[in-house]
């Protein structure tokens, strides 16, 4: 079974994976974070490492998951999305800290 | 007539830059990567079209991208580094034990003789090789696995391999240079490697002599020559005729022997560039003037070439691998600045001009000279 997320990315990331607006991804359930990051890597293979760290496979810390107006970051990769996302009525957001550096 | 092509990683992206064989009228191009950092751009000697970028941010980590088509169109390509084995450690700036730990490539260096096959240097210090151009990578774990490795500590920018030089003749030997660790040499094509630093000098280090901990910024050789090294250390400029085995001053008369950049005249194995830099803090040419110094003796005697460049009120630093010469006749000789200017001498350093002003800083210049 699998279910359709969409999931905003920073701009960085849309230019890279060359895509104007946010992307949907069929997320193989468990839909976890993990989950939904392993659709968007085969999905985008270029994003790959991008949005965790390739070795740990842990989130990536100058980036945050937010969803439903809460923050997801450190509910760690394991965690089941929040039931409206699941439901495709709400997005699962990947925020860069802010800043664009030097 | 022949034209040149430059690769020009910034903090912000990377530039290509095109002329034909007179080398004043530059076609700019727009910022490739906008907003990433481009450590560094190489072409193929073999295939010009094909080149290698080393993309990467705090953000989002290290991406690599290949063109095939001479910077028009890019293809991510592979982007893991997987240390061999179980990474151990190596020294903190405080000495205490510090887990391996990849951050970004510094360098990318295409073979010599095999289209598909590029290497990468890395932080923290190791050297990869890919032989599917770029699609995976594979540690020359010899390296870091030599008995030194848990000695080495990192300069301030980083423990970075930054330097690779590839022997035209001898495929099986390669040199490498790390900050803060030194020099490196294999003879078979990575398997084995030994310390070559006899002869450095490095007054910060207990022992000045060591066999490693040397913060070597930069190498570079001329290819009909390739046993003679000129090295820009943390301080010194040294030279070795003997592939790396024993090293000797040649700082000379230069006004500061501290800089990053160094390289070869492409017809003139005996000379050679470098722009000094004050330090250990300021970073900046001494005086506010901008000077390349040109020795044409192979060290010990430099002359400053100044014509087009600032000679006032001028602060920027020129990074290690931001400067290259390219092949034509009267070999051009090229750098870029942490103030976004690409100079352009046409004339073997006689004469600069700016071919831009206001680029993001600078990390890397190469250049391809093309048919």
């Amino acid at each position: 079974m699998s279910v359709h997320v969409r999931m905003e990315l920073p701009a960085p990331l849309r230019s890279l994976a060359k895509v104007k607006s946010a992307v949907v991804l069929e997320v193989e359930e468990p839909a976890t974070q993990h989950a939904l990051v392993s659709a968007l890597e085969e999905r985008y293979p270029m994003l790959r490492g991008t949005v965790r760290d390739l070795v740990t496979g842990e989130r990536r810390a100058y980036l945050r998951f937010f969803a439903c107006g809460e923050d997801l970051s450190h509910l760690g990769m394991d965690a089941l999305l929040p039931e409206k996302v699941i439901r495709g009525e709400e997005p699962f957001l990947v925020v860069g800290a802010v800043s664009g550096g030097l | 007539m022949s034209r040149v092509r430059l690769l020009v990683g910034t903090k912000k992206g990377a530039f290509v830059l095109t002329a034909d064989g007179m080398r004043k009228k530059w076609e700019i191009s727009e910022p490739h990567f906008a907003g990433w950092e481009v450590y560094h751009a190489k072409g193929s000697p073999l295939d010009p079209e094909r080149i290698y970028v080393s993309q990467s941010s705090s953000w989002f980590g290290q991406v690599m991208q290949r063109s095939d088509d001479g910077g028009k169109t890019w293809k991510a390509v592979g982007n893991s580094f997987p240390y061999e084995g179980i990474p151990g450690t190596h020294q903190w700036y405080d000495g205490t034990p510090h887990p391996w730990e990849f951050k970004r490539v510094w360098h990318v260096e295409p073979s010599l003789t095999e289209p598909d096959t590029v290497y990468a240097g890395v932080e923290d210090a190791a050297l990869f090789k890919s032989t599917d151009g770029g699609q995976s990578w594979k540690e020359l774990s010899g390296l870091r696995g030599h008995d030194t490795g848990p000695h080495w500590a990192p300069g301030a920018g980083g423990m970075c391999l930054h330097t690779v030089l590839l022997h035209p003749a001898k495929p099986e030997q390669i040199i490498v240079a790390i900050s803060a660790a030194g020099t490196f040499r294999t003879d078979d094509g990575g398997e084995t490697w030994r310390p070559i630093n006899k002869g450095l000098q490095s007054a910060f280090l207990p022992d000045p002599a060591a066999t490693v901990g040397h913060c070597v910024h930069h190498i570079a050789r001329h290819a009909s020559r390739p046993d003679t090294l000129f090295m820009q250390k943390h301080w010194d400029v040294m030279r070795s005729d003997d592939g790396g085995e024993n090293w000797r001053e040649v700082s000379g008369n230069l006004p500061t022997d501290f800089g990053f950049a160094i390289d070869v005249h492409a017809h003139e194995p005996e000379t050679v560039f470098v722009v000094p830099i004050k330090s250990d803090a300021e970073h900046f040419p001494p005086e506010g003037k901008l000077r390349v110094y040109r020795s044409r003796s192979g060290g010990e005697e430099w002359e400053p070439m100044t014509s087009g460049l600032p000679q006032e009120n001028c602060y920027v630093n020129v990074l290690r691998d931001a400067m290259a010469v390219d092949t034509l006749d009267d070999c051009g000789v090229y750098f870029g600045t942490t103030g976004g200017q690409v100079y352009c001498s046409p004339d073997g350093g006689e004469t600069w001009s700016a071919i831009v002003h206001d680029l993001p800083a600078v990390l890397s210049v190469e250049v391809q000279t093309l048919p």
